[in-house]
């Protein structure tokens, strides 16, 4: 792992009184994949929102390979290219086909060749076994084949940094397998991510490092084994026992 | 019914139907533009005109064509601005139709949901490629049934023009009625006339209906 693409330095973002995030810092290499964890509410989604200035921030700096992550950036949607995200619901575009979802944005946004990114996004969908789908629209997919093609859309886009954000979530549980698994090969591939998720030990097959949020701060991080296993903070080991569950019998 | 002065009062007809329609469909027109400026208005709450566009939605919806129409051809020449019939009726059916139209407009805006608009940022998407690919496309789609309604509802609302002594059908009916008395002859054309101009826009209008909820919506 070597130079850092993301930097987060004394980050705060508050909704009018109420502080979510409160001086995070943290940087991340290029090729790191970091997954987030924390309860509910505690701002993983918001996180995740400002990093790509979805959101306004009230304090602190984002920096993208040296570049300022900033909502009122004059070349924001550039910067914006450069992050790729794929959300808990469903977000294709309804009124387009499974390939024009995919080639919009590389297109109309990044003026690429369409005949070339078509191969590509043929190519990505043959990996994550959707070729067949290239001409259905997103109504006529499942939750699980619809995050799929969200994350093509997402690489057709060559991202630096991908952000998920509790992907498999709203899914039946025997499709977040086939989701997960795509995630997975990204990572084989080196691709640096951040993630949000609930799914514990998939965590801690793909994390090189966790972060547990928790009271609008990063409290305790570390390598998933050392996390998982040995918790630092009470607060951490609570939240970890609400996975586990007792035998009653 | 006299048959006879049917067809010798048609051509009388067709030249009244034909300028009720020209004048129907630009103001048709003009409420088309007047509705969707309304419309991104309120979408994106543009400040000062946003409430400014409130009270105009209001007044226009909640009052008659009939005196929207002697307000203007009446009460603008007291002030100075000349009026003629042709465009004092467009200009009527403008003002009421256009806040019809930025009502239709906004619900089809309205509809599509937030997540998709920030997906499309997150893409890099800028404000206008988000509306022009995104959002417009989506909200169209929804707004079609009550932008159809609305063109037929304006149509029908040319009748009014005669009270502005404009020639159209109406016009022509009350006269022809005043001079011969052929009153059941008479109304039998007009609603005819106005069933052949209204027939059409209305099919047409269940046929797009028909497709775009097939592109529209469903995630
Ligand atoms: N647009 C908003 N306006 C005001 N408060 C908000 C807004 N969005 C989120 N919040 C608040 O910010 C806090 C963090 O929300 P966020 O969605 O980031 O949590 P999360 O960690 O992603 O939770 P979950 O695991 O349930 O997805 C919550 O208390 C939420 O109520
Ligand atoms: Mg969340």
């Amino acid at each position: 792992m070597n130079e850092s693409i993301l930097s987060v330095e004394h980050l705060t973002k508050r909704y009018g009184e109420n502080t979510i995030l409160e001086d995070v810092s943290f940087s991340v290499a290029r090729g790191e994949v970091i997954v987030i964890v924390g309860p509910s509410g505690c701002g993983k989604s918001t996180l995740l929102r400002c990093l790509n200035a979805l959101e306004p921030i009230q304090g602190g700096e984002i920096r993208l390979d040296g570049e300022t992550v900033d909502s009122g950036a004059k070349d924001l949607t550039r910067l914006r290219q450069r992050i790729g995200m794929v959300f808990q619901s469903y977000e294709l575009f309804p009124h387009m086909s499974v390939l024009n979802n995919i080639l919009i944005a590389p297109v109309q946004v990044q003026k690429r060749d369409r005949e070339e990114v078509k191969a590509e996004a043929l190519e990505l969908l043959e990996r994550v076994g959707l070729s067949a789908k290239k001409d259905a629209y997103p109504r006529e997919l499942s939750g699980g084949q619809k995050q799929r093609v969200a994350i093509v859309r997402a690489l057709c886009m060559h991202p630096e940094v991908l952000l998920f954000d509790e992907v498999t979530a709203a899914l039946d549980p025997e499709m977040v397998r086939e989701v997960l698994d795509v995630i997975l090969d990204l990572a084989r591939e080196g691709k640096t991510m951040l993630i949000v998720t609930h799914e514990m030990s998939f965590a801690r097959a793909i994390a090189d490092r966790v972060f547990f949020l928790d009271n609008g701060g990063i409290v305790e991080q570390g390598k998933p084994a050392d996390f998982f296993d040995h918790p630092q903070t009470e607060r951490a080991r609570q939240f970890l026992r609400t996975f586990e569950f007792e035998s009653v019998k | 019914m006299n048959w006879e002065f049917i067809i010798k009062y048609l051509p009388l007809n067709r030249k009244a139907a034909w300028l009720t329609l020209r004048l129907g469909l630009l103001g048709i027109a003009l409420s088309t533009l007047i509705g969707l400026f309304c419309a991104a208005v309120r979408y994106y709450r543009i400040p000062v005109l946003h409430p400014l566009v409130r009270v105009y939605i209001e007044i226009s919806r909640n009052t008659p064509l009939l005196i929207q129409l002697f307000f203007i051809y009446y009460g603008l020449p007291k002030i100075g601005i000349p009026t003629d019939p042709a465009s004092c009726g467009v200009a009527g059916l403008s003002f009421l139709g256009g806040s019809y139209m930025a009502e239709a407009f906004r619900s089809g805006l309205e509809s599509v949901e937030a997540i998709q608009t920030e997906s499309a940022y997150a893409l890099g998407m800028s404000r206008f490629q988000t509306l022009r690919f995104i959002i417009l496309p989506q909200a169209a789609a929804v707004s079609v049934p009550a932008f159809m309604a609305n063109v037929i509802f304006l149509l029908k609302e040319t009748s009014v023009f005669s009270a502005v002594s404009l020639m159209d059908l109406m016009f022509t009916a009350k006269d022809l009625i005043g001079l011969y008395y052929k009153t059941t002859e008479r109304l039998f054309l007009l609603v005819a006339f106005y069933l052949v101009i209204l027939l059409p826009v209305s099919l047409l209008g269940t046929v797009l209906e028909r497709r775009l909820r097939y592109a529209g919506s469903g995630t």
